[in-house]
C-alpha cells in the first residue's frame, strides 16, 4: 500500500490525540459515563484509529507510529469491547439474601462432596482416638494444645474460672480466629488449582482434628459442653469452611473438565463469579463465627447455661440452612 | 503449545494488535516493590497501634492483626480493581494486568487472580507461580489461568534518536528516490529495527564481529533493492545500512513524529 505518510500523519494526528485524551479522562474517572454523543464520537475516533493502524503497520519506516497507534487501540478495546454483564448498582441485601444463596444451589453438589470428605475425616480421627488414645497429640495441630489434655478437666477448669476475660483480650482472640479460619477457607478454594487435591487433603483433616476432639469430648462423658461450646460458632463456622472446599472443588472441576465440552478458559470464566460470590460469603460467615467464639462461646455453666448456648447454635444452624436452602428460590423460578 | 511473548488480538473490526507479555523476573521485581510498600505501611500501622495499645489493651492487637491480613489480601484486590490492572510495583515496573482478550478485568477476575496468590507462593517466594509462568504459554501463574488474565508490558515509546547515527553525514540513496521508495516498502519493520539496533549497538561489538555483522545486513538490503554502483561507491557496508536506516526512518525530515507525539499515555 502506498499512502503519503506525511499527509496521513498529519490529517490523522489530532483524532489519535483526541482518542487518547478521551481515554486518559475514562481512565482516571472511572464512575464517568459517556453521553450518547460522547460515545459515538468515541467509537468513531477508535474506528478511525484502527484503521490508521492497519495502513501504518505495512510501513516500516513507522515501527513507533504503529506502537503508538497499538497502544491505543488495545485501550480502546478494552473499554469498548468490554460488553459482559456489568452489574450497575450493588445491593448488599439483594446479593445477601439472593445471589449467595443461588450460587450455593447451583454448585451444592461440590457443596456435598465437601461434607462427605469432612465427615470422612472425622470418622478417621474418631476411630483413630477411640483405638489409641495417644493418636491426639500426633493429629493435634499446636494452636489445639488446650486440647490435648483430659477433656474433664478442661470442663472442671472452665466452668470454675468465672472471671471473664478483657474485652480487648476477647477482640484479639476473635481477630485471630477470623483471620485463622478465613485463610483456611481461602486455602480451600485456591488449592483447587492441584487438581483438588489439596482442598481434599485440606478437608479431610479439618474433619480429623474435629473427629478426635468430639470422640474426646463424648467419650469423657462432656457431650453437653462439647455442644455447648461448639455449637455457636461452630453451627456457622464449620459450613463456611466446607464452602471453602466447595469453591476448591468448583474450581478443581473447572480445571480438569471432565465430561466438558467448552475450553479451560471458557470453564473458567463460567466459574470466577460464583467464585468471588461464595468466597465472600464464607468471609463475611466467618467474621460472625470469630465475634461469636469469642465473645459468646467461651462463657460456660454457671455463666451462660449450656442450653441456651446449644440453642443459640441451632437456631443459627437453622437460619443458615432456610438462607442457603430457601432464600432466592421465587426469584429463581421467575 | 509454544511460548510466546505477546498477545496477539483480532478485533470484531479485523484489526491485529499485540501487546508484549510479561516475563517473570519483571513480575517478581513488581512483586518485590509490592511486598515492601504492603510491609512498610504494616509497621506503619504496628507503630500507630503501639500507642493505641497504651490506652486499650487488647484491641490493639485485634486490630493490627485485622489491618495486616486486610493490607495483604486487598492491597492487590483494590489496586488492580480501581487502578485498571496496576499495582504501584506494576506501574513502577509498567505492567499492567488486562484479561486474557485483552479486555479490562472484571472484579471476580481480580479477586480470584489475587486469592490464588495462597497456592501460587508456595513453597516459599512464589515458587510454584513462577514455574508456572516459565511453563505456561502466555507466562501465567496459577492465578493468571484461573481468572483468565495476562500480565503485559506497557511498552515506553520514543522516537529512535536518528541525530546520533547519522547527523550531518551524506547520504547517497538520496539521489534516488523512486528506489527509496521501493525499499521502503519491501523492508519489514522488524528489519528496519534490527537494522537500527545494529547501528545503535555498533560500538559495543567486537570489530570483526561489527564488520561481518554490517556485511551481512547489507547484502539482505541490498538483495531486496538494487541501487546503481555509483551509489554504493567508496562507502563501506556499515555506512550503506545507515543510509537505508535513514531512508527508512526519514522519508522526509521535516515529516518527522515528535517524541511527544509518538509516546504513549500510560494511565
Amino acid at each position: 500500500m502506498i499512502i503519503d505518510l506525511k499527509k496521513f500523519v498529519a490529517n490523522e494526528r489530532p483524532y489519535w490525540t483526541e482518542l487518547e485524551s478521551t481515554l486518559n479522562q475514562i481512565e482516571t474517572n472511572d464512575r464517568r459515563t459517556l453521553a450518547l454523543d460522547e460515545l459515538r464520537r468515541f467509537h468513531y475516533l477508535y474506528d478511525r484509529t484502527a484503521s490508521g493502524l492497519a495502513k501504518v503497520s505495512s510501513l516500516a519506516a513507522e515501527p513507533d507510529t504503529r506502537r503508538y497507534l497499538e497502544s491505543l487501540i488495545a485501550r480502546a478495546y478494552g473499554e469498548i469491547h468490554e460488553t459482559r454483564d456489568r452489574q450497575h448498582r450493588f445491593s448488599p441485601l439483594l446479593w445477601f439474601l439472593q445471589t449467595l444463596p443461588q450460587t450455593f444451589r447451583r454448585h451444592v453438589r461440590a457443596f456435598w462432596l465437601s461434607v462427605a470428605i469432612t465427615m470422612i475425616g472425622a470418622l478417621f480421627g474418631g476411630f483413630a482416638i477411640a483405638l489409641d488414645p495417644e493418636a491426639k497429640a500426633a493429629v493435634m495441630p499446636e494452636m489445639f494444645a488446650s486440647h490435648l489434655g483430659d477433656p474433664s478437666e478442661r470442663v472442671a477448669q472452665e466452668e470454675r474460672d468465672k472471671d471473664a476475660p478483657s474485652a480487648g483480650h476477647m477482640s484479639s482472640f476473635s481477630a485471630q480466629l477470623m483471620v485463622n479460619n478465613i485463610g483456611v477457607s481461602i486455602k480451600a478454594m485456591a488449592f483447587g488449582m492441584t487438581w483438588g487435591i489439596g482442598t481434599i487433603i485440606l478437608l479431610f483433616y479439618n474433619g480429623v482434628i474435629l473427629g478426635v476432639v468430639c470422640v474426646d469430648y463424648v467419650a469423657a462423658g462432656q457431650t453437653t459442653f462439647l455442644l455447648g461450646w461448639l455449637l455457636p460458632h461452630g453451627s456457622i463456622e464449620l459450613p463456611a469452611i466446607i464452602m471453602g472446599g466447595q469453591a476448591g472443588l468448583m474450581l478443581a472441576s473447572a480445571l480438569i473438565g471432565w465430561g466438558q465440552r467448552s475450553t479451560l478458559r471458557v470453564r473458567f470464566r463460567a466459574i470466577a463469579p460464583d467464585l468471588t460470590t461464595l468466597i465472600a460469603g464464607i468471609a463475611l460467615m466467618l467474621v460472625w463465627a470469630g465475634l461469636v467464639e469469642a465473645f459468646f462461646s467461651q462463657y460456660h455453666e454457671p455463666t451462660l447455661p449450656y442450653v441456651v448456648k446449644i440453642a443459640f447454635g441451632l437456631t443459627e444452624l437453622v437460619l443458615l440452612c432456610l438462607l442457603l436452602g430457601r432464600c432466592g428460590k421465587m426469584a429463581e423460578g421467575a | 503449545m509454544s511460548k510466546t511473548s505477546t498477545l496477539l488480538i483480532r478485533t470484531p473490526e479485523g484489526i491485529v494488535f499485540s501487546q508484549l507479555l510479561a516475563g517473570p523476573m519483571s513480575r517478581f521485581l513488581a512483586w518485590l516493590i509490592d511486598f515492601c510498600i504492603v510491609l512498610c505501611a504494616t509497621i506503619a500501622v504496628a507503630m500507630l497501634l503501639t500507642l493505641l495499645d497504651l490506652v486499650a489493651q487488647g484491641f490493639a492487637q485485634a486490630i493490627g492483626m485485622l489491618l495486616q491480613f486486610v493490607l495483604m489480601i486487598g492491597y492487590g484486590i483494590c489496586f488492580e480493581w480501581f487502578k485498571r490492572g496496576q499495582t504501584i510495583g506494576k506501574r513502577v515496573l509498567r505492567l499492567r494486568v488486562v484479561d486474557v482478550q485483552g479486555l479490562r478485568m472484571k472484579p471476580s477476575q481480580v479477586v480470584i487472580r489475587n486469592l490464588l496468590r495462597f497456592v501460587d507462593m508456595l513453597p516459599v517466594f512464589y515458587l510454584v507461580g513462577g514455574i508456572a509462568c516459565v511453563v505456561s504459554r502466555r507466562s501465567q501463574r496459577l492465578g493468571d489461568l484461573a481468572a483468565n488474565t495476562v500480565v503485559v508490558r506497557i511498552p515506553r515509546i520514543t522516537e529512535p534518536d536518528l541525530d546520533q547515527l547519522a547527523s550531518g553525514k551524506f547520504n547517497s540513496l538520496r539521489s534516488h528516490p523512486h528506489l527509496e521508495a521501493r525499499l521502503r516498502q519491501r523492508v519489514t519493520a522488524q528489519e528496519a529495527a534490527l537494522a537500527l539496533h545494529a547501528l545503535v549497538r555498533r560500538d559495543a561489538l567486537d570489530p570483526q564481529a561489527r564488520v561481518a555483522l554490517f556485511d551481512d545486513i547489507a547484502k539482505h538490503f541490498q538483495a531486496k533493492v538494487q541501487f546503481p554502483a555509483e551509489t554504493m561507491e567508496g562507502i563501506t557496508d556499515e555506512q550503506y545500512v545507515r543510509n537505508v536506516v535513514d531512508t527508512l526512518y526519514r522519508p522526509n525530515r521535516s515529516n518527522r513524529l515528535t517524541p511527544a507525539d509518538t509516546a504513549p499515555c500510560v494511565a
